[in-house]
């Protein structure tokens, strides 16, 4: 039991990880939503060990919750990037910076 | 007479009407709610009149609402039906609202009709607010209320400077008399703890206070709101330069109702001035400088309603002279005539000015009395009121005032009475003669404008209607208080008297409960005086404005600096300037420049260039690229993970 916990742990660790090197690293908007989502998903795998060690049902209903909200974020985030690209006909994030104080 | 609240209540209705709808009515169903309104507020006069002689002539206090209530402090919504308060309520809703409907005639034209009579409903609740109120407080609501529509009239035509002027003026100069009241009703709740009249006079007469400072100041202060508000010496300046509103307006307020709140509210308070001798004199002789003083402007000014404003400030003083003299009823009795005459005087020049295309320069008139009969019928019996021809409106009550003066002997200087009296006749043979001269220079002598570019009309039947009203007020008004001698003769009883009286203090020092054999004679004397000086008076305005037609000319330049002093106003409104306007706005420049510029601007810019300064630190944090803020986050996370493990460890 302890090692099922400890394994999904490690794989939401390095899942994460993997996410956050994406969204930093990578300049395709896409690419970036994509390790937005592995990021949430390793969450995700992170509370549901634990609801299982736990033994109790938060952490499941957590991730679902998680994956309502993730839902709505790919439509908003998505629009964002369609919207981006209509109007600057490019989507390169470095490129974008027109917020800048 | 519980209903008495409705007299205001009509006239506000009529506002409210006109000022949210007016705009989307026709012009005739505004001038008809309007009228209307003002019709209902005397019919409810006039049914109260009624019921108060039924009911015996007993003075009722109705309260009608509590409004403020911190005991000891009491104010209520309260109106006081008396003798006094009725009269003023007849008379203004009366002289309102053939005002009313002469305005429906000369205003047709105008952009700005309902706001006109929205105005002037507003100025008829104040003004009733102002005679009905029992106590000082809801009076001052009405006093304020009726300054305030004076201004917002004066400024009437507020797209051209002059009135927009005028009218603060009017302003700034009745809020310098108002202050002095207010500290007036301060000083009275602070001696006697009550505003109400009732309980007021029962305080004063029975609290032996005769004479005694406070009572002097109280009353002194009272007297200077009404120095403001009725346009006496030195806060008259605003009367004459009130003339740029419309010419209804100028009678309505300007001459018969408005200014005359003074003079109403001193012979309120005549419980209060019949105990301070000293007051009483500052007042008679402030009332009769005036009288002589704007009398004596009068004469020589061009404009035809500015010589109308000086007459009126004049007449003003006439009634302050009276109320001075301790004689309240003849000064009500002059303001009750006067209102007839002088808005009679006002209404036919506003008929003049509507005739011949808005002149208003005498010298551009002469002639008029064959294009304008009606009108001119109704000045010449204005005039003639006015100047004291014998058996008019104003001979009487100008006759008793000169009579009451002749025959007091105020205690603290006797003569008085005697230097009173004479400056009333100087001034009565003063009024003579401007009006006629106003006569010739108008309606009579040959023309002085082109007849082939100015073609004078008469006014319409909506303006002459309305005046031939008050013309016959201007004629019979006199007789329901007769002095002695006319009533003996004519054995009409003086019936004005006895229904005031009961609301004013005793007679004071004038003599006149006892109408001797010697009395008589006195008062034949004073009489025959008064109407030799009358006469005096129109006839040398015959002499000189008709027999010898261009004599003054040669008068003017024999007499330039006097004739200069006198067109200018004894330079007054200059000296005032001068002294107070002038070093007022280089003060407020200066206080402008170091305080609202220097310390108040400054905080608030200082405020501003410290936040602006901090935003520049923080501003190259902002990127505006994604990526960064995402390495915000991501470091900003793992240095909490790294705060929190250590944390941890150290536990």
């Amino acid at each position: 039991m302890e090692s099922i916990v400890t394994y999904s742990l490690v794989l939401s660790a390095v899942l994460f990880t993997m996410g956050v090197l994406a969204v930093l690293v990578r300049r395709n908007p896409l690419i970036m939503f994509m390790g937005i989502e592995l990021m949430l998903n390793a969450a995700n795998l992170a509370f549901i060990a634990f609801a299982r060690h736990l033994d109790k049902l938060d952490g499941q209903v957590i991730a679902l919750i998680f994956m309502a909200v993730a839902a709505a974020e790919v439509a908003i985030g998505l629009a964002i990037i369609v919207s981006i690209y209509r109007f600057r006909r490019d989507v390169d994030v470095d490129a974008v910076n027109s917020l800048r104080g | 007479m519980d209903y008495i609240y409705l007299a205001i209540v009509f006239p506000l209705l009529g506002l409210l009407v006109n000022g949210f709808f007016g705009r989307r009515m026709t012009r005739r169903a505004v001038g008809t709610i309007a009228s209307l309104a003002i019709l209902g507020s005397f019919a409810v006069s006039l049914v109260a009149f009624f019921d108060y002689l039924d009911a015996g002539e007993a003075a009722r206090s109705i309260i009608l609402l509590p409004w403020i209530s911190l005991p000891p402090l009491e104010i209520s919504y309260g109106f006081l039906v008396d003798g006094l308060s009725l009269v003023m309520a007849l008379a203004v809703s009366l002289v309102s609202f053939l005002i009313h409907v002469y305005s429906t005639g000369y205003m047709a034209d105008d952009d700005g009709y309902p706001r006109y009579f929205a105005y002037l409903n507003l100025f008829v609740a104040m003004m009733l607010t102002l005679v009905l109120a029992d106590n000082l407080v809801l009076m001052f609501v009405g006093w304020e209320g009726v300054g305030l529509c004076s201004y917002l009239l004066i400024g009437f035509w507020y797209k051209r400077a002059a009135p927009s002027v005028a009218g603060l003026k009017a302003f700034v100069v009745n809020r310098i008399g108002d202050f002095a009241f207010l500290i007036g009703v301060f000083l009275v709740f602070w001696l006697y703890g009550t505003f109400r009249f009732t309980e007021l006079r029962q305080s004063v007469e029975t609290v032996a206070l005769a004479g005694h400072l406070p009572i002097t100041l109280i009353a002194l202060f009272l007297f200077g709101g009404a120095i403001g508000k009725s346009a006496q010496f030195p806060l008259y300046v605003w009367l004459p330069d009130a003339m740029e509103g419309p010419t209804p307006v100028s009678a309505l307020i300007h001459a018969a109702t408005m200014v005359t709140a003074g003079v109403y509210m001193v012979s309120r308070m005549s419980f209060l001035y019949s105990m301070t001798e000293v007051a009483m004199l500052v007042v008679a002789c402030v009332g009769a400088f005036t009288a002589i003083f704007a009398a004596s402007i009068a004469l020589v000014q061009n404009d035809i309603k500015r010589v109308l404003a000086y007459s009126t400030v004049s007449q003003l003083g006439y009634m302050f002279l009276a109320a001075g003299l301790g004689a309240y009823w003849i000064a009500i009795f002059h303001l009750f005539t006067h209102a007839f005459f002088k808005a009679l005087l006002f209404l036919a020049s506003g008929s003049v000015i509507h005739g011949v295309r808005g002149e208003m320069d005498m010298r551009k008139m002469g002639g008029l009395a064959k294009y304008m009969p009606h009108t001119y019928w109704h000045f010449l019996i204005g005039a003639m009121s006015i100047s004291g021809i014998p058996l008019l409106a104003g001979f009487f009550s100008k006759d008793q005032i000169l009579f009451a003066a002749f025959t007091s002997r105020p205690g603290i200087w006797p003569h008085a009475g005697m230097v009173l009296w004479v400056v009333g006749v100087v001034t009565a043979l003063f009024t003579a003669f401007y009006m006629f001269r106003q006569i010739y220079l108008v309606f009579l002598t040959k023309p002085r404008f082109d007849t082939d570019e100015i073609h004078p009309h008469e006014a319409p039947a909506s303006m002459i209607v309305p005046n031939w009203f008050l013309a016959v007020g201007s004629v019979f008004a006199g007789y329901i208080g007769l002095p002695a001698l006319f009533a003996g003769i004519l054995s009409l009883p003086n019936v004005f008297q006895p229904f005031v009286s009961g609301a004013l203090a005793g007679a004071g020092h004038v003599a006149e409960a006892a109408h001797g054999a010697q009395e008589l004679i006195k008062e034949v004397l004073t009489t025959s005086i008064s109407v030799v000086v009358a006469l005096v008076g129109l006839g040398l305005a015959f002499y000189l404005y008709q027999v010898r037609y261009g004599v003054t000319e040669k008068l003017k330049k024999a007499f330039a600096a006097p004739y200069r002093v006198l067109l200018n106003k004894y330079y007054v409104d200059e000296f005032y300037n001068a002294t107070f306007v002038q070093p007022g706005r280089v003060m407020c420049e200066q206080l402008s420049r170091a305080v609202d510029l220097g310390i108040i601007d400054g905080i608030v810019n200082a405020v501003a260039f410290v936040i602006g300064a901090l935003g520049q630190i923080l501003r190259p944090i902002q990127t505006g690229f994604v990526r960064n803020y995402a390495w915000y986050i991501g470091g900003g996370a793992v240095l909490l993970v790294i705060l929190l493990w250590l944390g941890l460890g150290a536990k």
